[in-house]
């Protein structure tokens, strides 16, 4: 199934949760958050929420900024 | 006032000793970054929020790992918003990446060129995001009435730009910037202009409860050192603005008596 993202089509082959799917990214341990379909989804709600076709979901981090 | 009187910024409740803070952006790395951070002795540290890169290296250093939350206060911007709902949308994902974080900077720029605020949409931005029970520090320009009015809506530090984002060209109009100070009950401190550390100064002298800065130590030939020289620059102006300057005169005033003279 189709999903996007921060932005870019990313393909799935089974259905995951959200805390498998930013494993599969590398992304567990890291300092993000995630929203799904503009709905910010708090931390301790990745392994609970499961990833659905055409959703979109951003990953953002800090970076050096003024 | 004596010089171990302490003498603390509050922000939000919060008090700090330095009344300079700084931006992490343009830096070579995250090591030059640390340093200059380290020099300037700033305890307030702006951050941006930006998309991760997908297939990033896994063990590479995160911004925030050289930013301890026992030792920096960290500010998220929403630099790069043009708009209210991104703006918006930053600060809550900032809230969220950061554990239930509230202090955020707003900034909603209206113009690529200039990167002057949007300050109608700096004004809803700001209703929105007290209302959402954020801290909000507000980049705006220096118009007295604007600065006013985002204190009036609730914002906890209203930050005039002392000259266009990343242009170095020092505080070019003093007299708006004392307008705000003088009819603020909330911090007022310069973000965006500064170009060395003698601009920090005056805008020091003028009263200001603080300056924030990036460009000016990142893009200097030697950050960490401009950096220290920032430091004592803001230490400097504040420094001379609780002293109180002596009257301009118009002509000279011997500094050496004249009576006793052996002539």
């Amino acid at each position: 199934m189709k999903i996007f993202v921060n932005g870019e089509i990313h393909e799935l082959e089974k259905p995951v949760s959200l805390e498998q799917l930013l494993e599969s990214l590398s992304f567990s341990e890291k300092k993000i958050a995630v929203e799904i379909n503009r709905e910010i989804v708090p931390h301790g709600q990745y392994p609970r929420i499961q990833i659905k076709a055409e959703d979109r979901i951003e990953i953002v981090h800090a970076i050096g900024g003024g | 006032m004596t010089i171990d009187t302490p003498d603390s910024l509050v922000i939000a409740g919060k008090s700090y000793s330095s009344r300079l803070l700084v931006g992490t952006g343009k830096y070579r790395d995250l090591e030059e970054t640390g340093k200059a951070i380290e020099a300037s002795g700033a305890e307030i540290v702006t951050v941006a929020i930006r998309r991760t890169n997908i297939g990033q290296n896994p063990g590479e250093e995160n911004l925030l790992d050289i930013l301890p939350a026992d030792r920096y206060t960290i500010l998220p911007n929403t630099a790069g918003c043009f708009n209210t709902e991104d703006a918006v949308r930053t600060c809550r994902l900032a809230r969220e990446l950061l554990g239930g974080h509230k202090l955020v900077k707003l900034e909603v720029l209206g113009d690529q060129k200039t990167l002057f605020p949007d300050v109608t949409a700096t004004l809803e931005a700001a209703e929105i995001l007290v209302k959402d029970d954020f801290d909000v520090m507000v980049y705006t320009n220096d118009d007295p009435l604007i600065a006013k009015r985002l204190e009036e809506i609730g914002c906890v530090a209203v930050m005039p730009l002392a000259a266009p984002i990343g242009s170095g060209l020092g505080i070019r109009n003093p007299y708006n910037i004392l307008t705000i100070i003088e009819n603020a009950n909330v911090p007022i401190l310069v973000d965006a202009g500064v170009g060395t550390a003698s601009d920090a100064t005056i805008a020091m002298e003028l009263g200001c409860d603080g300056i924030l800065m990036n460009t000016a130590i990142a893009q200097a030939q030697n950050p960490v050192l401009m950096a220290s020289a920032m430091r004592k620059g803001v230490e400097a102006g504040r420094e001379a603005f609780l002293a109180g300057r002596m009257p301009r005169k118009r002509f000279a005033s011997a500094s050496s008596p004249i009576e006793g003279l052996i002539l």
